[in-house]
């Protein structure tokens, strides 16, 4: 208990006394700036975008790793754990090595026009990476849990195949599916190493929060830093409760979990 | 109607599994979109560190400031990896097998480190470590400078390690109940016997399979220790430091060696921990038999 006190409770409540010093509206001056107000916006802007897109593709890649049987599935699912086991700072440098305009994707984008990397689309793709495995992995022992009788009724009562998915299986992944959507996000939002490489870094345009935070630090800003960092913890934690909020929802109309 | 030739009859598939089209398409997209998002870039990472050769890539590791570097690493992940792992086990002990008041809100507190951004955990280490702070004011003048320093880059690995060990534990120690641990008290087993014959045995996959994820994320981490580093070279510079100097130095065969070598690290935890899983699904099933 000492311990859990000293790493992690006693830094962070630096921090709050921090907020708490200066106050509010100290806190909303700092935000309230272009460039801070710009950088947080983005950060959570593209973590929300990404989350979503995890959230889609998250379950579709939980869906063909449990079911379905094709070579080079365990590799595949072996894989799905990667983000988590790369280096954040490893990831962002090869991330960039690929979509920057002469990376082995980026020139390819480069033919249709599109820029990737040095663009909110490139920290798109980091975000996408770093959430990749969280709702895979939260919905894929709920797939596995799932008896084929309620399909099977479902589908001896009259329900083709697509209203059976939509309204059998997908409302018991929900909940399991939030809860994987809500750590993505969380851990998108905070993400700092994987970005910043094929961010570009241009104030307004493509800087993230956390990269503002170190800036401030790097100029001794540690008021303008510690203002930063308590919006981005109030955010998140706003969010974070809303989710809950719509799970609990969930659950109650569902009925059951 | 009863002679159509059997290739024109429709065949039938079991009413629980979707049309043979839509399964190849949404294996397709599967497929590419790891391969595309996960694969690539670790490809990418060997590739580019192998650009001018093997031996351009070896000749980068092998230098002063990359050694250093290396066993700064090692040092952190050795130094962090042990407290966490026994407060991970202290706290899953005392979680699972003793109740009291605001138990739910300590599960809460150790998951914490999840859902705060590594760099605001060092920015919370630099306010309260600071040179300018009181604490680390303080000591500064005595000699001991936390942040820029070792002991810093400690702290911010093990804030951001902290859950690790802890969430593993936790699941295994609820599962398997007290009953064990009181039939050895019974017996008249002493607090530490009964931990290293009995608790221990059990968690013993738990606990390599939580240490060895947080020794990836330890090694790994980068947002955090960025922050109260201070990025010296050849003294406060860990590996992913010393990736990004490098790479913002366009010294890319040194980067890509660097992060090579970090990325084999990940690949062989992977491959640990599917081991693992693999043998500890095993005795999960030994403990479910009656």
């Amino acid at each position: 208990m000492t311990m859990l006190s000293l790493v992690v409770i006693l830094p962070i409540a630096a921090l709050l006394l921090k907020g708490a010093a200066f106050g509010p509206g100290e806190v909303w001056r700092v935000v309230n700036t272009e460039r801070t107000w710009a950088a947080l916006s983005l950060s959570f802007r593209l973590s929300l975008l990404a989350a979503l897109f995890n959230l889609v593709f998250g379950v579709l890649l939980a869906w063909v790793l449990v079911r379905y049987r094709f070579p080079g599935r365990s590799l595949l699912n072996a894989a799905v754990d990667l983000p988590f086991a790369l280096p954040t700072a490893v990831a962002g440098i090869a991330l960039t090595a690929l979509y920057a305009p002469n990376g082995v994707f980026g020139s390819f984008a480069r033919e249709f026009g599109v820029q990737i990397a040095y663009t909110q689309l490139g920290i798109l793709i980091a975000l996408i990476f770093v959430g990749l495995p969280f709702v895979t992995r939260t919905v894929q022992p709920v797939i596995e849990e799932i008896e084929r009788e309620a399909e099977e009724a479902s589908a001896t009562l009259g329900a083709d195949r697509l209203y059976t998915l939509r309204r059998v299986i997908l409302p018991m992944l929900m909940p399991a599916a939030l809860t994987g959507f809500a750590l993505a996000l969380a851990r998108s939002v905070g993400e700092y190493g994987s970005v910043i490489f094929i961010a570009g870094n241009i104030p307004l345009l493509t800087e993230i929060a956390p990269l503002l935070i170190v800036i401030r630090l790097e100029e001794f800003d540690y008021d303008g830093a510690a203002a930063i960092g308590i919006a981005m913890l109030v955010i998140s934690f706003a969010m974070l409760l809303a989710i809950n909020l719509v799970q609990i929802w969930s659950r109650r109309r569902i009925g059951f979990v | 109607m009863s002679d159509t030739p059997s290739s024109l009859r429709p065949r039938f598939r079991a009413t629980t599994e979707e049309p043979p089209l839509v399964r190849w398409f949404l294996t397709g997209i599967a497929v590419a979109g790891l391969g595309l998002l996960v694969i690539a870039p670790l490809v990418a990472v060997f590739a580019q560190a192998l650009a001018d050769g093997a031996s351009a890539a070896a000749a980068s590791l092998g230098n002063a400031d990359a050694r250093s570097a290396i066993w700064l690493t090692i040092l952190v992940a050795g130094i962090a990896m042990p407290l966490n792992a026994a407060f991970g086990i202290a706290a899953a002990w005392a979680i699972t097998k003793f109740d009291f008041r605001g138990k739910a809100f300590l599960i809460t507190l150790i998951d914490l480190p999840f859902s705060v951004s590594p760099v605001v955990a060092g920015l919370c280490l630099v306010l309260l470590f600071g040179a300018n702070s009181l604490i680390g004011g303080w000591l500064v003048a005595q000699g001991y400078p936390i942040i820029f320093a070792l002991p810093g880059i400690v702290l911010a690995t093990m804030f951001v390690t902290f859950p690790f060990v802890a969430r593993e534990l936790i699941p295994v120690m609820i599962e398997q109940g007290r009953a064990g641990e009181e039939a050895a008290l019974t017996l008249g087993a002493g607090g530490w016997r009964v931990f290293f014959t009995v608790t221990l045995p059990n968690i013993r996959w738990a606990l390599l399979y939580g240490v060895l994820l947080c020794n990836a994320r330890a090694m790994g981490e980068f947002g955090a220790v960025a922050v109260v580093s201070g990025k010296i070279r050849g003294q406060t510079a860990t590996m992913p430091i010393t990736i990004e100097m490098l790479y913002n130095e366009y010294l890319s065969v040194a980067a890509f060696s660097m992060a090579a070598v970090l990325a084999l690290l990940a690949l062989v935890t992977l491959l640990l921990k599917t081991v693992l899983e693999w043998r500890y699904a095993d005795q999960r099933a030994a403990n479910h038999r009656p």
